[in-house]
């Protein structure tokens, strides 16, 4: 499918306006906690306010007695799972059973005819806990003698001796490291560490059950998978998937953070004990305690590098922890931690660590900006050691097509090599840094995938067309697909119309994540754009009397392929359409399949900062995003993405933090304590898209969602420790740690 | 036969190799035949993996095809945000 000539389009790359835009300025779009029904209860969850404990009793008798009260449940009422260790640990997750694992997990939930009731008669509920002893530090978890977070989770690739909180271990790379650090004029080790940081996501968890008596349920909820939460609640409940239908609602925000069930199972759960639908929305205080972060983590990174700027050998240890559960994530970041770059000899070793903390979820290419942050720092300093410009480090050390990767996978066709040197040459890098200012540079990547895809698309008898998709829309994504299904079939955008079909209507789809739903929804939708298209063509050769093989589909319409087909006038969409009841039925086209061939995605990003020497305040003057979208299906929502995944590193790299007290309490579950950057904090951040065709989409779509907020923790470190002089290895770079190293105390 | 490489910490399982040469025509086959010549690698398989074939990463689709001159890497599965 690989693309020989550069492909001219007619919709595919042009801006027109997003087809939910006018409800969400309008306020009419419909997101989670704006669904009611009628003799709906309200919800409310009782959470745990210890860290780590054995929960002995608890007591639902006053709050039951409390007027208006339906419902409550507690573990007791979700059958256990059995087989599958990662469902039931999600389960665990959504409704503590013998243990509380986290300040903020779940232990009752109440379903009353009011909120302020629900409220109430949580508050009525008496839980007798055993306090435990905490960890809720990475480093401290893994250290001898750590209070266990959790028995028996450690798996058979822990070598013994560890403590217990060790669960997984996994290691990547190739080449003689001992060789390629003897080859280096310059080796250096550093240490890192990074907070946990929230998705930060507008719209709080919010959904609305109803279980009936016969055992079917309806949830409606906003969720970047509602297929996945569909399996996730059948399984928590002990339901046949088929029972329950799920229905996406507007999604205000989710980066990975709404990958994963908190809220849903509870409130079916509810509705199922009290025969009535159930709302429940978690309050901002709750999404923070209660649902998922990144992981927090502790890295060492050892670069060695010649004079004249070639890495030699690289090694990295990631000690990630994503609470009291199991995450691969740490697998995820070993593996992108040196994917930038052309390397002899790399390793990378990634350790998962269990701390009383909230379970981890997905943040934006989860794993990768925490390592890269390390690996782009180190190298960066050793570029200021050996006197060298460290973008042109980058470029003489760049992953290209045909490079053996960090984690095994030999590169096609990207584009690294293309943003470093479109980086290069840009007026940003080459203008005078301003006066009291400082610049860095760092290069971020990601994996991309595409997984289970399924798409219906139907041509309308007045000629418009429907495409009903099973991916919630995050990041515009209905208008992407509008536009690659006018492309293909060539009738104007304003005639296609895309929907979010619910999980009683399509085919299984994976989550709307890794940076997935262009290039598969799309692939998915160009096929089955292909097949009615194949279908109109036999319908105008029938209604021609030649041969179906003798009819071409060129720009919105049926025509002769070639003066031997004969002579007809073309036959648009439009008129096959408006002659489908005679001609055999209705026209549709369709595709259920795997989309794979993704294609890895990078990026480079320049940052000038400003940091004042009396506050350490670090002010962004100037950032400038580039990255390879493979093609711009719609360029104001690469440009979106760009902007918003690098507004989202800079906050990880300076201000965003989970804060806890010494008894394993969050500090800060809100957005005065817990700052992300808002628009007054930022400059306008400046978008430069490469486009290096995908060889695996005929479009040369590549996804571009998650690798802008790799760049920005090291492209800020950099910039910062250049700016004061001193090298920063702690994120983030909050005023009070900018100071203390300015300082020197 | 397909030669494919395992990552670090799976190659204790499979007599310390980095690359192992199986007989396998799809994903599915190849799973199967790891599973089978090296047991300790099936919690890992159980849990989940990726494969990359020719620079393609597949999370599940068993059936897609392997030819003897693929270059196989067998990697954890995939997530994303």
């Amino acid at each position: 499918m690989a693309l020989d000539q550069p492909r001219k389009f007619k919709y595919v790359g042009t801006r027109p306006a997003r087809p939910d835009g006018i409800d969400k300025v309008t306020g009419r779009a419909q997101y989670g906690n704006d669904i009611t029904a009628p003799g709906m209860l309200w919800a409310k969850v009782l959470r745990s306010p210890h860290a780590h404990a054995r929960i002995l009793s608890i007591d639902t008798s006053a709050a039951e007695a409390l007027p208006g009260v339906r419902a409550i449940v507690t573990g007791a009422d979700f059958p256990p799972i059995e087989g599958d260790a990662g469902m039931r640990d999600v389960q665990l997750n959504c409704m503590a059973t013998t243990h509380v694992w986290y300040e903020g997990h779940a232990v009752a939930a109440v379903a009353a005819t009011s909120q302020a009731i629900a409220n109430k008669a949580a508050r009525l509920i008496k839980v007798e806990y055993e306090i435990l002893p905490h960890v809720t530090d990475v480093d401290a978890a893994m250290a001898p003698g750590a209070p266990v977070v959790r028995e028996g989770q450690t798996m058979e690739n822990v070598p013994a001796g560890m403590s217990a909180n060790v669960t997984y271990h996994s290691e990547f790379g190739h080449g003689d490291l001992a060789a390629g650090f003897a080859r280096a004029d310059k080796i250096i080790e550093r240490n890192f560490r990074t907070a946990a940081t929230h998705q930060g996501y507008i719209e709080p968890q919010a959904c609305l059950a109803s279980m009936t008596a016969d055992g079917r349920g309806e949830l409606w909820t906003c969720t970047q998978g509602h297929f996945y939460f569909r399996t996730a609640c059948a399984a928590i409940l002990g339901i046949e998937a088929s029972a329950l239908r799920v229905t996406a609602s507007e999604i205000g925000g989710g980066f990975g953070g709404k990958t994963q069930v908190w809220a849903e199972p509870v409130a079916l759960a509810l509705s199922k004990k009290a025969g009535k639908p159930v709302k429940l929305t978690m309050t901002r205080d709750e999404v923070f305690r209660g649902t998922g972060p990144t992981v927090t983590t502790s890295i060492t990174c050892k670069i060695g590098m010649t004079k004249d700027g070639r890495i030699t050998a690289g090694e990295a240890t990631l000690r990630y922890s994503g609470g009291a559960f199991h995450t691969g994530t740490c697998d995820m970041g070993a593996m992108a931690a040196f994917a930038s770059y052309d390397l002899d000899a790399v390793r990378t070793y990634g350790w998962n660590v269990l701390t009383n903390r909230p379970k981890e979820i997905s943040y934006r290419a989860p794993g990768a900006p925490q390592a890269i942050y390390a690996v782009e720092s180190t190298i960066d300093e050793l570029c200021q050691l050996l006197n060298l410009d460290p973008l042109d480090v980058r470029i003489k050390n760049a992953a290209k097509a045909g490079t053996k990767s960090s984690y095994g996978v030999v590169f096609e066709e990207m584009g690294l090599l293309a943003a470093l040197k479109a980086a290069k040459a840009h007026p940003h890098w080459n203008s005078p840094v301003p006066e009291g200012a400082s610049r860095g540079v760092a290069c971020g990547f990601w994996f991309n995938f595409g997984g289970n895809t399924c798409v219906s698309l139907n041509i309308g008898t007045d000629g418009t067309v429907a495409v009903s998709e099973g991916n919630p829309d995050i990041g515009g994504s209905r208008a992407s697909i509008s536009l690659m299904a006018a492309e293909e079939l060539g009738v104007p955008y304003e005639k296609v119309r895309t929907v979010i079909a619910d999980t009683g209507t399509l085919g299984y789809n994976d989550n709307t994540d890794g940076s997935r739903v262009t290039f598969a929804v799309g692939l998915a939708t160009i096929r089955a754009a292909q097949e009615a298209k194949k279908d109109m063509m036999r319908r105008a050769a029938a209604i021609w009397g030649i041969d179906a093989e003798a009819v071409e589909w060129v720009d919105g319409a049926a025509v002769p392929a070639g003066p031997n087909a004969g002579k007809f006038p073309p036959m648009t969409l439009a008129e096959i359409a408006a002659q489908s009841f005679q001609t055999g039925g209705p026209i549709a086209g369709h595709c259920d399949f795997q989309a794979d061939g993704a294609g890895v995605s990078f990026g480079v990003h320049i940052a000038d900062v400003a940091v004042d020497q009396e506050t350490g305040k670090t002010k962004v003057l100037r950032y400038t995003v580039f990255q390879d979208a493979g093609k711009a299906v719609h360029p104001d929502y690469v440009e979106g993405q760009m902007q918003g995944g690098a507004v989202q590193g800079i906050g990880m790299a300076l201000n965003e933090e989970y804060i806890y007290s010494d008894k394993g309490v969050i500090l800060n579950p809100g957005f005065l304590d817990y700052r992300i950057p808002v628009a007054s904090d930022m400059p306008m951040i400046e978008t430069v898209i490469l486009e290096i065709p995908n060889p695996g989409h005929p479009y040369g779509v590549r996804g571009v969602g998650e690798t802008p907020i790799v760049p920005p923790l090291a492209t800020l470190t950099n910039a910062i420790s250049r700016g004061i002089g001193k090298r920063l290895y702690e994120l983030p770079m909050s005023p009070p740690r900018v100071l203390k190293a300015i300082k020197g105390h | 036969m397909v030669k494919v490489a395992l990552w670090g910490t799976l190659r204790q399982h499979a007599d310390g190799q980095a690359e192992v040469e199986v007989q396998a025509a799809n994903f599915k086959q190849l799973l199967d035949e790891l599973a089978t010549r090296y047991p300790g690698l099936k919690p890992q398989i159980k849990r989940g993996v990726s494969v990359a074939i020719d620079g393609k990463v597949y999370r599940e689709a068993w059936f897609t095809p392997i030819s003897p001159d693929s270059q196989v890497v067998l990697m954890p599965y995939m997530v994303g945000g």
